[in-house]
């Protein structure tokens, strides 16, 4: 373990984890109801002082050392061999700064969306950034559980008070998808916490120490399955899938960003951080079953969305066929498939992110979400459009955009494991671009229809600034994606070889 | 161990002569109070009570007192304690209650002063008849508290239920210790023990007494299927008792039940783990299913507690240290949790019967944001979910099941724990997803009421947040029972 920077004993990880949950606090405790701007303010300038308080880990980090850095670790139920265990290393330190700076997009897409309740509404969105950041930083079982479920919560509240006419229905089918699938995962953790104590006498939560020593591959079985139910809801997997549509479409602007952006990442985050080094066995064992989820997802999502009306819902059920490709990535166990799946998380974060922040954008002005209600938008926001259309083929992988890098990679990965593999991501990918592109031509193409639009204003300063940064990042990473790439490498290869090493380890004490 | 000498020790009994003095002295205040001045009982029965809880700990003994026949070791100081606590917010709580439901009477306090005596005695038992002395004291106290809403016809319905199906399985209970003490040669728990030591041949009436025994329990908990009074009686009484019976009466069941199984009958754990098993799984699933179909939120938290316990049961049958532990945890919590949503019930709640339906909670998060804000606090607490004591209670009853290897079990438990959070989600639904629906104007909260909100609030964040002095009291007070 080491520890890095020269301030190496300020608990850096968890001043960015609880900043946001002690500003929710304040805001709850000395900002006044009545004074809307006052709460809108303070929550941005706490989400923005957590996203550059993040921006320090990519300064000090050492991408040379797959090893976790910035370390905190403390017992906190000794018993059991509970810690309050955070670090971070390249697999969640691209996850982290998404998240903070999502939050910061967020802040400002909620500042004319939401109109009533504002104070609890702040408060309950810097604690769900508190659960995620939590998730992504912890590295102790129980911690990563507690943290797990701290988000979901906020999340239920936000989309059943702030959301859409179905609302109640889509945060109760959230709430009951998510939590059953975790307390599976609980269970799962639960035998693993047993299984790793009896095997080697010493009962730790520690995920570092509970890495070196899986158990053995017929146990691992049935706690990956467990661990599936729990990471497969949240992202979700093929059959799991059905709340999303709901909940995404309900949500609120904010919360549609944070859903798609951020919490589908925390399933995926589950399989890469603890399936595969804890269940390696296992993983493989199943790996047919989750690539064939996978494919089915990739299809089958796109599909779906193709026939879709809702501008919002369109933009959801593409998220299912997107994580299909993070999945697969993941799956084929390569280091370039874990990185295109890795970097197709962020990509998605950014691309669907700002899908649903621009069709936010245009339902605050209009409320009407139906793809037929419009036509020809480009003549009455032609700045809007052309936002809109780098974010489209961003999420359809146009080379020059962060997509392509992103799918590219799973591509080759899943090229490197059987060439069959690479038939549904190519399909995948042209069917990206038929709903996206339709959608594009129907929405914005073609003559004027509606005389009240041309009434509707283009893009206002606010907004500008919640879609610029999003763009430069798009660029960036599709014109110069190796600082990212590097930051990863050292701890996917680690990953590859943990997963090498593990599933010849229990295989011995079988 | 040998028998014991009389040992005649006042400090372990010193608690319950204290309770008994302080009954007592309410009594007597009682005949020089007018109608409008018995809440000063109330004030007097919450603070003797609070007096009372440092003194628990003083009166620790691991020795058994009077011949062998009570014992105030670790263990019952711990139940102690939670049935002083539980003592404290329920008469805090009745206090305005009363006054609501026009039942100005004293001996409302001095019942409920005797009903957690017999709690006590029940704590300390160690012999048979102690125990059944104290069963009997704690449940004719509460006969008596549910019937006292009787112009409710509901209120005489589910005393009289509750009466019938108690005195039957107060006798069933006694048929079961009758054979314990016919075949395990004493009344002493300890001696008990000794006789079934070596036992390889079982003996078949011990087992009858275990099926009995468990039988009678299973009656006093409210486990699947002898629950049946629990609902009525919950819907009958005023709701102040409810709390206490659903918290107060369900430890003391356990406290004794643990007691005698893993004191006087460790030989036969393979035999009554099986039987708890079966009583556990239907127990959860039963309660938790059922819950769902209710429209009364009092019933509705009947057939949670009913739930609650069958989860609680799957630390007993476990039986080791992280499961006791856990359970001694849990209840503690659930303490807790569950007097608090007792707590806003009884704020919410009309002398004619509003209230008591989810609906009127719906718009409870604009009318009273804070009384909402506890009460889906306490929700989530009972719905385990993290980072309350709720979890935390759960997690360390399913830990044991996984460690003992009962991963059936533990699956039945998290799937009834999944269902379970859909009636609970149903009221922090109403309360704050939906737009007031009548006019149930509101009472402005008390300050009685304001302190048990927070004390609830305190008990159920604060040994989730940090649990590990809360599990190691646990597990020191276990430490007598498993040797």
């Amino acid at each position: 373990m080491t520890t890095t920077g020269a301030i190496a004993n300020i608990p850096i990880l968890s001043l960015i984890t609880f900043l946001p949950s002690v500003g929710a606090l304040l805001i709850l405790f000395f900002v006044k109801k009545q004074w809307e701007d006052g709460l809108r303010w303070s929550a941005l300038v706490i989400s923005l002082a957590t996203f550059l308080l993040s921006l320090y880990l990519p300064l000090t980090f050492d991408a040379s050392t797959p090893e976790f850095q910035w370390v905190e670790k403390a017992f906190w139920i000794e018993r059991f061999g509970i810690h309050y265990f955070l670090g971070v290393d390249g697999i969640s330190l691209l996850l982290v700064l998404l998240t903070t700076f999502v939050t910061v997009i967020c802040v400002l897409a909620s500042w004319t969306d939401i109109t009533i309740k504002l104070k609890p509404y702040m408060a309950l969105f810097l604690v769900v950034e508190t659960g995620v950041l939590g998730v992504f930083m912890s590295l102790d079982l129980f911690l990563f559980y507690v943290f797990w479920e701290i988000v979901l919560i906020p999340m239920v509240f936000i989309i059943g008070v702030w959301g859409g006419v179905r609302r109640l229905y889509s945060a109760i089918k959230f709430f009951l998808f998510t939590f059953t699938g975790s307390l599976f995962m609980l269970l799962g953790i639960l035998a693993l916490y047993f299984f790793h104590g009896k095997l080697t006498g010493h009962y730790t939560f520690d995920a570092t120490i509970l890495f070196k020593n899986p158990p053995s591959p017929q146990i691992q079985r049935w706690i990956f399955l467990a661990f599936f139910l729990g990471f497969a809801v949240k992202i979700p997997m093929f059959p799991l899938h059905t709340w999303l549509p709901d909940a995404h479409t309900e949500a609120p602007t904010a919360g549609s960003i944070f859903l798609a952006a951020v919490l589908l990442k925390l399933g995926t985050y589950g399989f890469v951080r603890y399936s595969l080094p804890l269940l390696p066995n296992a993983s493989m064992y199943f790996a047919p079953l989750m690539i064939a989820l996978s494919i089915l997802a990739i299809l089958y999502g796109a599909c779906v969305t193709i026939a879709q009306k809702d501008m919002k819902k369109l933009v959801a059920y593409s998220s299912v066929s997107h994580m299909g490709f993070v999945m697969l990535g993941i799956f084929v166990f390569n280091p370039e498939g874990l990185k295109g799946g890795l970097l197709q998380m962020i990509n998605h974060g950014i691309s669907t992110g700002a899908l649903f922040l621009l069709v936010g954008m245009i339902y605050e002005r209009t409320h009407q979400r139906m793809i037929e209600d419009y036509s020809g938008l480009v003549r009455v926001m032609p700045v809007y459009a052309i936002f809109f259309l780098v974010v489209a083929l961003s999420s359809m992988g146009m080379p020059v955009t962060n997509g392509f890098i992103g799918e590219l990679y799973v591509l080759i990965g899943a090229f490197k494991a059987h060439w069959f593999y690479a038939i549904p991501v190519v399909i995948g990918v042209l069917l990206g671009t038929v709903y996206l592109m339709w959608m594009f031509q129907r929405v914005f193409l073609g003559e004027v229809a509606v005389q009240r639009q041309n009434s509707i204003k283009d893009l206002g300063r606010r907004e500008l600034l919640a879609v610029v940064p999003i763009l430069i990042i798009i660029f960036w990473i599709g014109l110069y994606p190796k600082p990212l790439l590097q930051v990863t490498d050292a701890s996917l290869n680690n990953l590859v070889k943990i997963v090498e090493e593990n599933s010849q380890k229990s295989l011995a004490h079988k | 161990m040998p028998p014991v000498g009389l040992n005649i020790s006042l400090t372990a009994i010193m608690p319950e002569i204290f309770i008994t003095g302080l009954a007592f002295a309410v009594l007597v205040l009682d005949f020089f109070l007018s109608k409008k001045s018995k809440f000063i009982l109330g004030y007097l029965t919450a603070a003797g009570l609070l007096v009372l809880l440092p003194g628990v700990l003083v009166s620790i003994d691991a020795q058994p007192a009077f011949g062998g026949t009570v014992i105030a070791d670790r263990f019952a100081a711990f139940f102690d304690i939670i049935f002083i606590v539980a003592g404290i917010l329920t008469t805090l709580i009745s206090i305005d209650y009363l006054k609501k439901e026009n039942i100005q009477r004293g001996e409302f306090y001095y019942i409920i002063l005797f009903a957690i005596l017999g709690m006590m005695v029940l704590a300390s038992s160690y012999d048979l008849l102690t125990v059944y002395v104290g069963l009997e004291l704690m449940a004719l106290s509460f006969y008596i508290l549910v019937a006292q809403r009787y112009q409710d016809i509901r209120s005489v319905e589910g005393a009289l239920k509750y009466f019938i199906l108690g005195a039957l399985s107060s006798g069933i209970m006694l048929y079961g210790l009758s054979f314990a003490f016919g075949f395990g040669g004493s009344t002493n728990l300890n001696e008990i023990a000794q006789h079934a030591l070596g036992d390889r041949a079982r003996n078949p009436f011990l087992l009858l007494a275990i099926l009995l025994i468990s039988g009678g329990f299973a009656f006093k908990l409210a486990l699947f299927p002898f629950h049946l009074w629990a609902p009525d009686a919950y819907e009958g009484a005023p709701t102040p008792v409810a709390a206490l019976l659903s918290v107060g009466s369900k430890a003391a069941a356990f406290a004794v039940f643990l007691r005698i199984f893993i004191v006087a009958l460790p030989e036969y754990q393979s035999e009554w783990s099986k039987l708890l098993w079966l009583l556990s799984a239907a127990t959860m699933l039963f309660g938790t299913v059922v819950a769902i179909a209710q429209s009364n939120i009092i019933r509705m938290m009947a057939y949670s507690s009913i739930a609650h316990a069958g989860i609680i049961l799957i630390g007993m049958l476990v039986s080791d240290q992280t499961g006791v532990s856990g359970m001694l945890y849990y209840l503690l919590v659930y303490t807790f949790m569950n007097i608090g949503v007792f707590a806003v019930v009884t704020l919410v709640v009309k002398s004619d019967g509003k209230g008591e339906n989810i609906r009127d909670y719906s718009g409870l998060g604009t009318r009273q944001p804070l009384l909402a804000f506890f009460m889906a606090l306490y929700l989530l607490a009972l719905a385990g979910v993290p980072p309350t004591a709720g979890f935390a209670a759960k997690f360390f009853i399913l830990a044991s099941a996984i460690e003992a290897e009962y991963y059936w079990l533990a699956t039945i438990g998290v799937l009834a724990t999944a269902v379970a959070l859909f009636f609970y989600a149903k009221v922090i639904f109403y309360m704050f997803m939906r737009e007031p629906e009548g006019s149930l104007e509101m009472t402005a909260t008390g300050l009685a009421g304001k302190t048990v909100l927070l004390i609830t609030a305190a008990g159920t964040v604060i040994p989730g947040i940090y649990p590990a002095p809360f599990m190691e009291m646990a597990v020191k007070a276990i430490q007598p029972l498993l040797k």
